[in-house]
């Protein structure tokens, strides 16, 4: 009986250093270890043995039945890798074809400007707000200091909404600046008061490169008691730091506009020349990106605000310049010229 | 404003390189956008003087003029037909770079041989040196031009062109740009003195001067000039003239202009002997008067616009252009010459409305102070006596019904430190101003000092006006950079903004691309959505000053702008486009602003996919629609309703209104064959518009939590037969309505075949789940039995077998 046992084992053995595949195991199972076994036949014969045969065939026998389940164990884990290296091996792609084309939105890139600019000025502790798009002569014109007569209405070419007040006079027309929301919000907030508004505006101006009846921009203000040129300069420099990095010179100069006194102009180192002088900045080295100043006192007080108890700093500027030029675009009608070819490059 | 540097160093000596000049103009706010140097390259060129002129001996047309240069000569061979003996000429050596009077190329001078003559240089015209195109000539340079004398350093100079901002009217003025240079480098400013012969007969006994409407002009001043004789001005003249970019006409325009530039204040000649009744009236215009101007245009006056009159008829509109009958002309011989002032507001409706741009009228329109006319007009006639030969009645007319003194501002130290974030001393701030000419007086204490303003600032009236000037005349590079220092004010962001940014970022999640159209547009684009015409109701907002046809209206939906993006960009893209625009629409209220609602409109066409060698193109079609809004919807945390709708610009069959908690915001469908015909699309369009502001206030506010079950669901699928009408909203809605059912997918919907006609099956997925207890199978038999019941009562379905 310990022979047939020792060929048991070795047979078994053999049988499953032949086995190739994981199914073949089950046969080889049962054919060596299952019930109807020859292994399983001796181990239930146990019993009818004499107990000194017993325990030398029941030893060996349990021996030999332990070490092939091991040896199962082991070739069924042998098998089961080389069958992963298989399918691993079958499951070669051609990872350099392309993959499936979803379809990929993208925002404007005016969008896209206005919202890293806004998240600047948050970040300053400024608030975004929007105003009308149509607005009152009264909110665009006449409150910043620009009476019917002013000079500087020429400037700003309006269009104007085809309907007249009960007088006869044209007073609704397309916003020319969003510095209109100024005194909206100086009317519905009160100091410390830290804005922007960003959004469209409109003038009447043919179309050309550099000119569009309609583009964006973002104007700003602070009020609060106390608040100084020094700051107006701190929070514009903060923003061209940010906005064009780290080395781009900054130039702050006087400049005029109705609604601030003093009034300034801040213009960046040319893009393109570095200062040297380009067709880009006119030969001056610099490129203007914004007016500024302090708030007009008779600004602050159509605002409803007492320019003896508060000062303020204001600033505007036109945002489509910005990206182009950013990305070197050279006429600013693609903008709204709807055309994937020029809106899928952001 | 074009200012030559010559013509300033008659008032103050210029000490910095031009470079450093125009830094300093334009960093204090007087913009030099550019200049011009005249001469740079005349290396080689001198003045010389015609020294002998011989005739060619080969050629009748060609002289051989000699040319002293001082200490040599040199002979040239010359065609000019004015050669004269004694007159000074520019002349160029032998090297010098000159334009080729013919080609208008840059050359280089060599000596050359002209019919066997060599000639040494050349006698230039002024084509030739580059000063105008005038080629017909030598130049001939005025009788004190030094022999010898380099041409550049004779009459060279810099032209700057500077951008005058509207606040000052003082600087479209050499003199006024000289007190600026003067402030901004340490400089006095030397004024011209008006020194002139009188003649014996006063002025007012030859003309007198009546303002009947004080309130629209406050001063007008004027001189009479007798015996003129009209010519060209002196040759310096004209060359200051042309440098500023005017053009000259002869001597007594010329004169005017000069002064005009000069000094800022506008003239204007009358020819004396066309004034009936000799007197002048200043008044506003009758109702139907008409004046013939200058420019030969007859002009309908009207009441509230003012004129220079005289005792028969008007002779000019006041500030804006003279009247042809009293214009100067080559017969005159006296001028009466206006130097007066005006009120701004009415010179700008009057040029306005008559469409007259001017010199003068830019100037009055700026608001010129009333002191300058007798400065101006002293000026012009001591000009007229000597070089247009005339003869000055004694005195001057000045009539000043609005003489107003200048009330002087306080200012302190402590309110410019507060206003600009630097201290500043008392010192630095009357340095600052007395530069400028502002008077400085001692103020109430040892900070303070009360400022007055010299007449030719009108620009200013406040402290904070002061403040600049200070700032602008020490540098705005002195104020220091500090970050607000105040603690940041409350902040509540309104929520649109928020809204707007999610809808942006979901749909550009979902493949749009965002596009920003005009919001102006044409009524013919508009009508372009109505397959049947009819006037759009309400009537969208028209621009009263429209700049083209095409943006004449204010939109009262994104879709027509959407729709011709779409139709251009198929031009030249095949393939899927997903387009989408966010933003206002402009919707008209009586006797207010329009409402301005923030609109989301989306376009889609084409293959869900691109082609691809996965294959697989289908097309996008209604349910991608209505997919992404459920979509997009799904993320804002609300849930719609579709509702039956009949938008006109849509497919009839296939559209439906997006309905929330009743209210409807917006629209779902497949664009009307003939709108796509219209804007000459091919394919179907689908489109979903959604209304923001009316969306808003339903994504405030946070949904509660739903627990998640810890009991094991039971799915079941159930297929079901039912009329082709029933829709499956009521099948769903039946089978949500009991308790255990928490969710149903509808997996198939399936006609024809071996059901019969007018049948359809639609097939669900019904998970049931009990957040209490894990269910049975036979809790679940027994209410999908009771879901079957209700079915089939209510929508007569029965299970497909």
């Amino acid at each position: 009986m310990l022979n047939q046992l020792e060929e048991i084992k070795q047979k078994a053995a053999q049988e499953l250093e032949a086995v190739t595949q994981v199914r073949e195991l089950e046969s080889w199972r049962v054919r060596y270890l299952g019930k109807k076994s020859q292994l399983n036949g001796i181990l239930r014969s146990l019993a009818i043995l004499p107990l000194e045969e017993r325990k030398k065939t029941g030893a060996l026998a349990n021996q030999v039945k332990a070490s092939l389940e091991d040896s199962l164990k082991q070739k069924r884990q042998v098998l089961r890798e080389t069958q992963l290296d298989t399918t691993i091996e079958k499951g070669h792609i051609d990872i350099t074809l392309p993959g499936r084309p979803f379809s990929v939105g993208r925002l404007h890139p005016i969008t896209q400007t206005l919202h890293e600019i806004c998240d600047i000025f948050v970040s300053m502790g400024f608030q975004v707000v929007e105003g009308p798009e149509v607005e009152w002569d009264y909110y665009n014109f006449e409150a910043l200091n620009i009476p019917r007569h002013h000079p500087a209405r020429d400037t700003m070419a309006t269009l104007w909404v085809d309907v007249e007040s009960e007088g006869g006079e044209r007073n609704m027309l397309l916003r020319t600046h969003n510095t209109a929301g100024d005194i909206r919000a100086m009317e519905t907030m009160s100091p410390p008061i830290r804005v922007v508004i960003p959004g469209k505006v409109y003038r009447y101006e043919a179309s050309d490169a550099t000119h569009t009846p309609m583009f964006y921009q973002i104007d700003g203000f602070a009020v609060d008691k106390g608040i100084t040129m020094a700051e107006l300069k701190g929070t514009l420099y903060e923003f061209a730091r940010r906005f064009f990095g780290e080395d781009r010179k900054v130039r702050f100069r006087c400049d005029y506009f109705p609604f601030v006194e003093p009034g300034v102009e801040m213009a960046i180192e040319c893009l393109v020349c570095g200062g040297a002088g380009c067709r880009l900045c006119g030969n001056t080295g610099w490129i203007e990106i914004l007016g500024a100043g302090m708030t007009h006192p008779r600004v602050l007080e159509r605002g409803g605000l007492d320019p003896e108890v508060y000062t303020s700093f204001a600033f505007g500027m036109g945002i489509d310049r910005l990206p182009m030029l950013r990305y070197g675009i050279d006429d600013t009608r693609l903008f709204y010229s709807s055309d994937l070819r020029f809106l899928r490059q952001f | 404003m074009k200012v030559s540097l010559k013509w300033l160093e008659d008032y103050v000596d210029v000490t910095l390189p031009v470079a450093e000049l125009a830094q300093r103009l334009t960093m204090a706010g007087i913009e030099v956008k550019g200049w011009q140097v005249i001469g740079s390259n005349w290396e080689g060129i001198v003045v010389g003087q015609i020294a002998a002129i011989n005739p060619h001996p080969h050629a009748d047309r060609l002289l051989l003029p000699t040319i002293a240069l001082g200490t040599e000569q040199q002979s040239v061979v010359c065609g000019a037909p004015n050669l004269r003996l004694g007159d000074k000429v520019a002349f160029a050596r032998v090297g010098a770079q000159l334009i080729d009077g013919h080609t208008g190329q840059v050359i280089r001078l060599e000596a050359v041989k002209i019919r066997g003559v060599v000639s040494n240089g050349m006698v230039c015209s002024e084509k030739e040196l580059g000063i105008s195109d005038y080629h017909e000539e030598i130049m001939v340079l005025p009788a004190d031009a030094p022999v010898g004398t380099p041409l550049a350093d004779y009459m060279g100079d810099v032209i700057l062109d500077l951008d005058i901002t509207p606040n000052r009217p003082d600087c479209l003025s050499v003199i006024g740009i000289a007190r600026e240079v003067a402030a901004l480098s340490g400089q006095e400013v030397h004024l011209p003195e008006a020194i002139y012969e009188e003649a014996a007969v006063p002025i007012d006994r030859q003309i007198s001067v009546d303002i009947i409407a004080p309130d629209l002009c406050p001063r007008y001043s004027a001189s009479l000039i007798t015996g003129l004789k009209m010519a060209s001005s002196p040759r310096w003249m004209q060359q200051r003239l042309l440098a500023c970019g005017m053009r000259p006409i002869n001597n007594i325009v010329d004169i005017t202009n000069y002064v005009m530039l000069e000094y800022g204040e506008p003239l204007h000649a009358f020819d004396y002997h066309q004034i009936r009744g000799k007197k002048i009236i200043v008044r506003r215009a009758k109702e139907g008067e008409v004046l013939v101007t200058l420019d030969g245009a007859r002009r309908a006056l009207s009441r509230d616009m003012l004129v220079i009159a005289d005792r028969e008829r008007a002779v000019a509109i006041a500030g804006v252009m003279g009247g042809a009958d009293s214009e100067v002309t080559e017969q005159t011989t006296a001028i009466f010459l206006e130097a007066a002032s005006f009120d701004p507001a009415s010179i700008y409706h009057t040029g306005n409305n008559l469409g007259l741009p001017s010199e003068a009228r830019m100037r009055f329109e700026r608001g010129i102070s009333p002191e300058l006319t007798i400065p101006a007009l002293e000026r012009a006639t001591q000009l007229l006596v000597q070089l247009a030969g005339g003869k000055a009645a004694k005195g001057l007319i000045d009539a000043y019904p609005g003489k107003q003194e200048r009330e002087p501002i306080l200012l302190s130290t402590g309110r410019v430190s507060s206003l600009l974030g630097v201290d500043f001393s008392l010192d630095q701030i009357k340095g600052a101003l007395t530069s400028l000419g502002f008077d400085c007086k001692p103020g109430g204490s040892a900070s303070e000092v009360r400022v007055t303003a010299p007449y030719w600032r009108s620009d200013i009236s406040l402290a904070e006006d002061l403040i600049e000037e200070v700032a602008r005349i020490i540098g705005y590079d002195r104020i220091p950079v500090t970050m607000l220092s105040e603690s940041v004010p409350r902040q509540d962001p309104e929520p649109i903004l928020k809204l707007k940014q999610e809808v942006r970022h979901s749909l550009t999640g979902y493949g749009f691309q965002e596009v920003i159209t005009y919001s102006l547009t044409s009524l013919e684009l508009l009508n372009k959505l109505l397959p049947k015409p009819h006037p759009l109701e309400p009537a969208p907002l028209r621009m009263a000053n429209p700049m083209t046809a095409d943006q004449e209206y204010l939109r009262p939906s994104l879709r027509a702008n959407l729709l011709a993006a779409l139709s251009a960009n198929r031009r030249h893209e095949e393939g899927g486009i997903r387009l989408f625009e966010l933003g206002r629409v402009y919707l008209p209220r009586p006797k207010d602003l329009p409402d301005e609602p923030e609109m989301l409109c989306g376009l889609l066409t084409g293959p869900r996919f691109e082609q691809s060698w996965r294959g697989g193109e289908v097309s996008l079609d209604f349910f991608d629609a209505k997919g992404i809004v459920e979509g997009l919807l799904s993320r804002l945390g609300v849930e719609a309703s579709f509702e039956r709708c009949s938008d006109e610009s849509l497919h009839p069959a296939r559209q439906t209104a997006i309905a929330i908690e009743g209210k409807r915001l917006g629209v779902i469908g497949e664009l009307h064959p003939k709108v796509l015909d219209a804007f000459e699309i091919s394919g179907e369009v689908y489109l979903f518009e959604v209304n923001l502001m009316a969306l808003l206030p339903l994504t405030i506010g946070h949904r509660p939590f739903q627990p998640i079950s810890r009991f094991p669901a039971i799915v079941r699928d159930m297929a079901l037969v039912v009329d082709s009408g029933v829709a499956h909203r009521q099948v769903q809605d039946i089978i949500t309505s009991f308790p255990l059912v928490s969710q149903v997918i509808i997996f198939d919907v399936y006609s024809g075949g071996q059901l019969p006609a007018g049948k359809k099956s639609l097939a669900y997925r019904i998970t049931f789940q009990s957040p209490s207890h894990t269910l049975t199978d036979e809790d679940v038999n027994k209410v999908q039995q009771q879901i079957l019941d209700k079915l089939s009562a209510e929508l007569g379905a029965s299970l497909r077998g």
